[in-house]
């Protein structure tokens, strides 16, 4: 009788959603590491055995120069961590990635070795998205992955509904636009036309690697370089994908919902 | 097969010199691949091989009850050539594909179109099949969706309520993953294996990793290959589960809804327990796998399995104990077993018509060598089908990985790989959670891919859902597409 049954399971289990934000966060697996951090004073002069392991060419030395990381592109694989013989480059553990503008994922000198968390919008924004944001998410030659795990900020673990955020079905009632994928050309002019039907004021989230600078499609003929390329971005979430819980603190931190960073930077 | 046009016989996993691949003139091509069709091949890949300032034409086969793959070509031609989609429409969308890629016509063809093709900044969909009358309508979906899910066209002929006819145009997730990969492979290769379709990611990453040891004539340790079997099984799970909670859903059945999201993510992050990522980036390699399975890991992971497992086996009892639910379902766009095996279905979708189609038992490679898997089938072709051998299959994978977890193979994980034979082709099929995932690789006189063909189960399997529609209500169109689940990046490349 699953009449009963689901209700005694109900009753059972209580209320499966996390206590994050307010409680803890939920752990990461062990082997995920998290953020990337760079200390390019570690590096031996000359060495330079991260670049050909790297898929994407995320990383840069130029000839005198210290080693420069840009998260952007970076899948997260781990292989120049692996091969790093001074740990010029290390896992954080950190599940925190998301940023507001495109150079905040540059890493090493000038700008510093670890990741500049995202701002949240203005006040004008914030009043009128904070308790309610409403997006339509776009997959514009995403794989799945990003969506998926999208998709998991609506089961009962995270329940994104209970911060007012909620995935809607026509991009006129939307407030903004998510969008994976690196911008295939063939998925151009949907996106185009996706965006346009938003009404104003709107905002644009770049969700994993693909959207943010191409991911492992990066230069081919039939991809753009990113969501930016096509359209103005205001939230830029790492990942290959990124873990929902880095999803979901990108979209916390956006509306000003984390208490930890409330009114900083 | 013992006549001058025979093709060339070879396993799963394994590599054949492009020179003993037998090469006919394509008239003769043609029809000794429609010879074997009639034998009862299957198509598992159909595509061109520029040679010159022509092209010739390969064709991948498998003969499922012989468990044995059989290859052959065509010379290098130009221009156009019989259709052998005219008495076989398994070839319909490979023809197109190589008239869309090489040119090459296929005279008698019956709906010649473009597959992927860019025209400006949206795909060059063609014109679309109209049905005409005065009660007639035309319903057009997509490519954006209402849902968090990729972008595809969907064009319904309807007559009222009831679907005539439902058109498939996609194209609009082409990354240009195969054509990347000629003079590779390159160092974001095996990313873009990991992601040609990124809820497939071992399957897609394993047939990579198999075809890459079979060019240089080496195997990864047993080890990697027990872990590899294992997180097949995983990717499985995690994806039969969602499937099962998105088509409780879709017959607004929350309980199974919400309790099969949630346990969705207890698998993936299974897979996350051993490599860090939910969907298993970086596990499988070439040459072996990258992460390994400790004792003390093995023990967490049986033991978190196991709650999973139980979790799942009652919420799906729950869908499948509401009359209401199986009302639903049943007789709801129904694929028959004749037009499964003539348009050359896999996976569950084919299991799900009676056929009796798994690469796991009909072709066995790596780990499945040792260790097999039943084959799970349900007669039927419909909703109720599809979902019904869904629910079987999770069961079993459940059963597979206990079994493997109790009985580890030793060894390392990894082993350095010679370099890829050159002049040569390899094939590798691996039973994805969706079907059969297909990949040739050809060599070039360096070892470099002169060409390298994937086939994404769901290539084979639209066609079956467009089938599916026919004379069902267009309300049924969600749960029948639920019941497909079938990758768009997959097939868009």
């Amino acid at each position: 009788m699953f009449v009963l049954d689901t209700i005694v399971h109900r009753l059972k289990r209580g209320c499966e959603t996390m206590a994050y934000p307010e409680g803890p966060a939920p752990a990461l697996p062990d082997r995920h590491g998290g953020s990337l951090k760079v200390d390019a004073s570690q590096c031996t002069d000359g060495c330079d055995r991260c670049l050909p392991v790297c898929p994407t060419q995320a990383i840069a030395r130029p000839l005198g120069k210290s080693v420069a990381l840009d998260l952007g592109r970076c899948l997260f694989c781990a292989a120049c961590v692996e091969v790093c013989p001074d740990k010029a480059i290390t896992q954080t553990g950190d599940h925190r990635l998301a940023v507001r503008r495109r150079e905040d994922l540059l890493l090493g000198d000038p700008d510093g070795g670890e990741v500049r968390l995202a701002v949240a919008l203005d006040e004008r924004l914030r009043k009128l998205f904070g308790r309610s944001l409403r997006l339509r998410q776009v997959s514009a030659g995403g794989c799945n992955a990003c969506e998926a795990d999208t998709n998991v900020l609506g089961t009962i673990g995270w329940d994104l509904g209970r911060f007012g955020i909620q995935f809607v079905a026509s991009p006129r009632h939307a407030d903004g636009l998510l969008v994976t994928g690196p911008v295939s050309k063939n998925m151009e002019l949907a996106l185009k036309k996706t965006y346009d039907a938003v009404p104003d004021p709107k905002i644009v989230i770049a969700v994993g690697a693909c959207a943010i600078a191409g991911g492992p499609f990066i230069g081919h003929p039939q991809v753009h370089p990113g969501v930016g390329a096509v359209l103005p971005v205001d939230l830029f979430i790492p990942g290959c994908p990124p873990h929902p819980l880095t999803i979901l603190d990108g979209l916390l931190r956006l509306l000003g919902r984390l208490k930890e960073d409330r009114g900083i930077r | 097969m013992s006549d001058s046009s025979s093709f060339a016989l070879l396993a799963n996993a394994t590599s054949l010199p492009w020179a003993e691949v037998p090469a006919w003139p394509v008239e003769e091509f043609v029809r000794a691949t429609g010879k074997e069709f009639s034998r009862g091949a299957r198509l598992c890949a159909l595509f061109g091989v520029p040679e010159g300032a022509g092209t010739g034409i390969v064709a991948v086969l498998a003969f499922d009850a012989d468990n044995t793959l059989a290859v052959a070509r065509s010379t290098a031609f130009s221009g156009s050539y019989p259709s052998i989609t005219a008495t076989h429409p398994q070839a319909h969308l490979f023809e197109r594909e190589i008239w869309e890629q090489h040119g090459l016509t296929p005279t008698g063809h019956p709906w010649l179109k473009p597959v992927r093709r860019g025209h400006g900044n949206a795909p060059a969909n063609g014109e679309f099949f109209r049905v005409s009358g005065r009660e007639v309508h035309e319903v057009a979906v997509g490519p954006v969706h209402a849902g968090i899910i990729e972008p595809g066209h969907f064009r319904f002929q309807c007559a009222g309520e009831e679907v005539l006819h439902l058109e498939i145009a996609l194209g609009y997730q082409h990354r240009g993953v195969e054509e990347a990969l000629v003079g590779g492979p390159h160092r974001a290769t095996m990313s873009q294996m990991e992601t040609v379709a990124g809820d497939t990611t071992i399957a897609h990453a394993t047939a990579y990793a198999t075809l890459m040891e079979s060019l240089s004539g080496t195997e990864a340790p047993l080890r990697a290959q027990w872990l590899r079997a294992i997180a097949l099984e995983l990717e499985r799970l995690a994806n039969h589960t969602g499937d099962m909670g998105a088509l409780a859903n879709d017959v607004a059945f929350l309980p199974t809804s919400s309790a099969c999201g949630k346990i969705r993510g207890d698998y993936l992050n299974l897979t996350a327990l051993v490599c860090g990522n939910r969907f298993g980036r970086g596990w499988v390699r070439p040459g072996g796998a990258r992460h390994d399975l400790e004792p003390e890991r093995i023990a967490r992971m049986l033991e978190r399995l196991e709650t999973a497992l139980s979790d799942t086996e009652q919420a799906v009892a729950w869908f499948w104990d509401a009359a209401s639910v199986r009302a639903r379902l049943e007789n709801v766009g129904t694929v028959f077993a004749a037009q499964a095996a003539e348009v050359g279905l896999v996976g569950p979708a084919a299991r799900a018509c009676g056929l009796v189609r798994d690469v796991r038992y009909d072709h066995p490679a790596g780990w499945h060598r040792f260790a097999q898997a039943p084959v799970a089938v349900w007669p039927g072709g419909d909703v109720f089908a599809r979902a019904r051998v869904r629910s079987l299959e999770i069961r079993r994978s459940g059963d597979y990985i206990r079994d493997q977890l109790a009985g580890p193979a030793d060894g390392g994980i990894r082993c350095a790989l010679p370099p890829p034979a050159s002049d040569t082709l390899a094939v590798a099929l691996v039973e994805g959670w969706r079907g059969e995932v297909c990949h040739v690789g050809l060599t070039d006189g360096k070892g470099c891919f002169r060409r390298y063909k994937i086939v994404d189960p769901s290539f084979h399997n639209w066609t079956g859902l467009a089938l599916a529609l026919r004379g069902a209500a267009i309300s049924d169109f969600p749960i029948c597409n639920k019941s497909f689940n079938l990758s768009y990046c997959g097939f868009d490349l």
